[in-house]
């Protein structure tokens, strides 16, 4: 007994660094390993599958960056699925930003994405980059004013009038959907609360993990649909390879769900072997 | 990795040295730490600062007023009519800055006034509109949900678990009696409600942590494939 006390002791006093270890270890293996998970969608974010999946071919839909590098591995991936998908369907893609490092991650979706999957998609016609304005909540209530009073220009500063599919878009009430990819605020809470709300334009989009119980409240009233972290990324993904494999070369966030998997197994680990030792050692 | 350029190679190299810097914090702390925190902090604040400048104030601020001015940045806007309403917006900028000189930092309380006005005009009635009165709204479900004529239990569930959280968390927060009997009874299980909602937001901050060192890990084997593979 005496034995077991001091094993939970000295357990419960380990240096922080093992499991700093542990973990980096639990996430390199199945990377270096090439582990593939699958993920099955959850209702939040199937919900937001169908609804594009039923918009007419021409319909406009607003893509807003909110986030920047600090949160790539969780938003982009949700971000090139919609795109994706968006363009699969002939929709019209209008993307833009409230955050300056949401510029970025749009050039990247239309490197990555829009040019190498759809060569035959012309810029100013099926798609746009409308770039970074500041003002947050105020640049939304002015895009309700005039969009093009705000985007004169696009975000290579080209003349916004120059474009085809920016003739009939006056103000935001011109959209048939708003998506927003956020990682905080401004971000898709503030798209809901002054765009969907007031404009009665259905909203829905992905946020970081840290952000998504935040935003279940407005589901699914005021928002149609949600991805939540990787796993939602990940759900989508799944979606949208399912229904057009040529997306599975672009998968990202599928890629890491093994690792993620095995982390969270490796932390619950720690969090019962805590548990275990701190109830052990009390005893004493 | 051979269709790397040399500006590819670079920018992976300073990445991952970077990477290594702040991961060496997880040691203990050490200048190579300190110094990677600060680039980042001061790259972070000048990219803010220039992409605000060329994506906001030259093409909606002085491009406004005086096109012929940025048509060497932006040809585009030389046919613009100049629209001196902008001056307003331009003159409160320069208020604001104003505050960098202490015996006439008083004139920058000016524009301020007007951003908080301003905000707390439109913010106070999105969210009373959204926050509130939807919320109120989307919490008013049903008790008993019949689905094509038959009970749907896990729906019927999920709502009363719903109503009656909200109900108990709230009562929580309700001071004017005293937690003994029913109150006492809702607001305990109004604590397990909360208990439950935490657990569920730290779940969800864990996998947002583990997905960005995933993110950096993607990108410390993209560095080691550029000279190894």
């Amino acid at each position: 007994m005496k034995f077991d006390t001091t094993f939970w002791m000295k357990l419960s006093q380990i240096d922080r660094r093992w499991i700093f270890l542990v973990i980096a270890i639990t996430v390199a293996l199945p990377m270096v390993l090439g582990i593939d998970f699958t993920a099955v969608p959850a209702p939040m974010v199937e919900k937001v599958f169908q609804t594009i999946q039923r918009l007419p071919a021409g319909s406009k839909v607003l893509i807003s960056y909110d986030y920047g590098p600090s949160t790539v591995p969780e938003n982009q991936p949700m971000a090139d699925a919609l795109v994706f998908h968006l363009l699969s369907k002939d929709c019209k893609v209008y993307m833009m930003a409230v955050w300056a490092t949401g510029e970025r991650q749009s050039q990247y979706t239309i490197d990555h994405i829009v040019k190498p999957s759809f060569p035959n998609k012309e810029y100013g016609v099926d798609y746009i980059d409308l770039g970074f304005k500041a003002g947050g909540t105020g640049l939304i209530n002015m895009l309700f004013t005039s969009v093009k009073r705000m985007y004169t220009t696009d975000r290579t500063g080209n003349d916004i009038q120059s474009f085809p599919m920016m003739s009939d878009i006056e103000t935001l009430k011109n959209f048939d959907m708003i998506l927003s990819i956020s990682s905080g605020a401004p971000g898709l809470k503030e798209w809901i609360q002054f765009a969907g709300d007031r404009g009665n334009i259905p909203v829905a989009g992905g946020v970081t993990a840290v952000q998504a119980t935040e935003l279940f409240p407005y589901y699914p009233r005021q928002m149609f649909g949600l991805m939540a972290g990787l796993q939602g990324a990940a759900e989508y993904e799944s979606l949208v390879i399912h229904m057009y494999p040529k997306f599975f070369q672009h998968r990202s966030a599928l890629r890491k769900m093994a690792p993620q998997t095995v982390a969270h197994l490796a932390i619950i680990a720690f969090v019962i072997i805590g548990n275990i030792a701190y109830f052990m050692t009390r005893k004493k | 990795m051979s269709e790397l350029s040399f500006a590819d190679h670079l920018a992976l190299w300073v990445g991952a040295a970077l990477t290594f810097m702040i991961f060496s914090f997880l040691y203990k702390d050490n200048p190579f730490y300190k110094f990677a925190e600060h680039l980042f902090v001061g790259v972070s604040a000048a990219y803010w600062m220039v992409v605000g400048f060329w994506t906001t104030l030259i093409p909606n601020g002085i491009g406004k007023v005086f096109p012929e001015m940025v048509s060497i940045f932006l040809p585009n806007l030389s046919d613009t009519t100049p629209n001196y309403y902008f001056l307003i917006p331009i003159i409160l900028g320069i208020m604001m800055l104003t505050r960098l000189f202490g015996s006439i930092g008083w004139i920058s309380r000016w524009p301020m006034a007007i951003i908080i006005g301003f905000s707390a005009g439109t913010n106070l009635t999105r969210y009373l509109q959204s926050d509130f009165i939807h919320q109120v709204h989307s919490s008013s479900v049903p008790l008993v949900v019949l689905e094509n004529g038959s009970f749907a239990w896990m729906a019927t569930f999920s709502n009363v678990v719903l109503v009656f959280g909200v109900i108990a968390a709230l009562l929580y927060f309700f001071f004017s009696l005293e937690h003994k009997g029913i109150i006492g009874g809702a607001s305990k299980f109004g604590i397990w409600i909360l208990m439950i909602t935490f657990g569920a937001a730290f779940g969800y901050t864990v996998m947002a942590r583990i997905s960005l060192l995933l993110g950096r890990f993607e990108f410390l084997q993209k560095w080691l494939q550029s000279f190894l593979v």
